[in-house]
């Protein structure tokens, strides 16, 4: 009985030791480099369209980010973002970018199953959850703010 | 000189953002989706509690690239909405300032599956 609680101690040291470890650091590096990277790319576009196409810093926003996203699509087309996204784990996943790629590959994954079911219906399969929890996070924020204004 | 320093910051605040997704990935057990939940989440919050537009103007791309702007967003159309049209206003105006965002990956993504075959 004795040996048999140690031996199990034992495997559990044991296992423990095979159990593959997260490398937490270099994973963090990745992220690190690969996201400061796509939002340098997004500066220095809005620099390009506020300084060449008349935009201002206000709403250089949106054609920045409408071209990441394209930028984004494209990639995946080409089965490129998700090998970048392999190695760089949330340095690709969190910028906006990341965001068109869950959306792209899941469209492309399920034109088997038709244009209606499969693009429209699985296209927001992964997004879904961020856009739902997003929009009704910032209404009760909003409107926690908007009838504090009223009050004060 | 500001214009170089906006340039360094959006690359240390948005890589900075990314390795705390990373890390909420590998240090708990949430899903990536759950992940950037809470990463939307948490840019309404700081939205709401007015501290994400500072972040804007010091670190540009670096925080309006990242997901945590889309909720910063959300936010910043509905109260600029309700502003003007009152409570109605937060419904309204709530997709305002995202709409470019949601508009392109939706139109790109559904070319995108009509031109491409899914890969490996």
């Amino acid at each position: 009985m004795k040996q048999g609680v140690k031996s199990q101690e034992e495997y559990q040291k044991r296992a423990k030791q095979h159990v593959p470890k997260r490398p937490v650091v270099s994973n963090s590096i990745r992220a690190f480099l690969v996201g400061g990277l796509i939002c340098e790319m997004g500066q220095f576009l809005q620099q390009v369209f506020i300084t060449y196409f008349g935009f201002n810093e206000k709403n250089a926003g949106n054609p920045t980010v409408a071209v990441l996203i394209f930028l984004a699509v494209l990639l995946t087309g080409l089965g490129v973002y998700d090998r970048i996204g392999q190695w760089s784990g949330a340095g690709s996943a969190v910028p906006v970018t990341g965001f068109a790629n869950s959306m792209s590959s899941a469209a492309i994954e399920h034109r088997s199953e038709g244009l209606v079911l499969g693009v429209g219906g699985q296209m927001f399969k992964l997004a879904g959850p961020v856009i739902v929890f997003g929009t009704v996070a910032a209404f009760v924020i909003a409107l926690v703010k908007h009838l504090f204004h009223l009050a004060s | 000189m500001t214009f170089s320093m906006t340039f360094v910051w959006a690359f240390v605040i948005g890589g900075g953002i990314c390795v705390i997704g990373q890390l909420l990935m590998d240090l708990t057990k949430l899903t990536p989706a759950h992940v950037m939940t809470v990463l939307v989440c948490s840019g309404a919050l700081l939205d709401g509690l007015g501290l994400y537009e500072p972040l804007i103007k010091f670190a540009g791309a670096g925080a309006t690239v990242p997901i945590t702007s889309f909720g910063n967003a959300l936010v910043h159309g509905a109260m600029a909405e309700a502003e003007q049209h009152g409570i109605v206003g937060l419904i309204t105006g709530i997709f305002e300032v995202t709409s470019a965002g949601i508009s392109a990956a939706i139109v790109f993504s559904f070319f995108a599956a009509l031109l491409f075959r899914p890969k490996g």
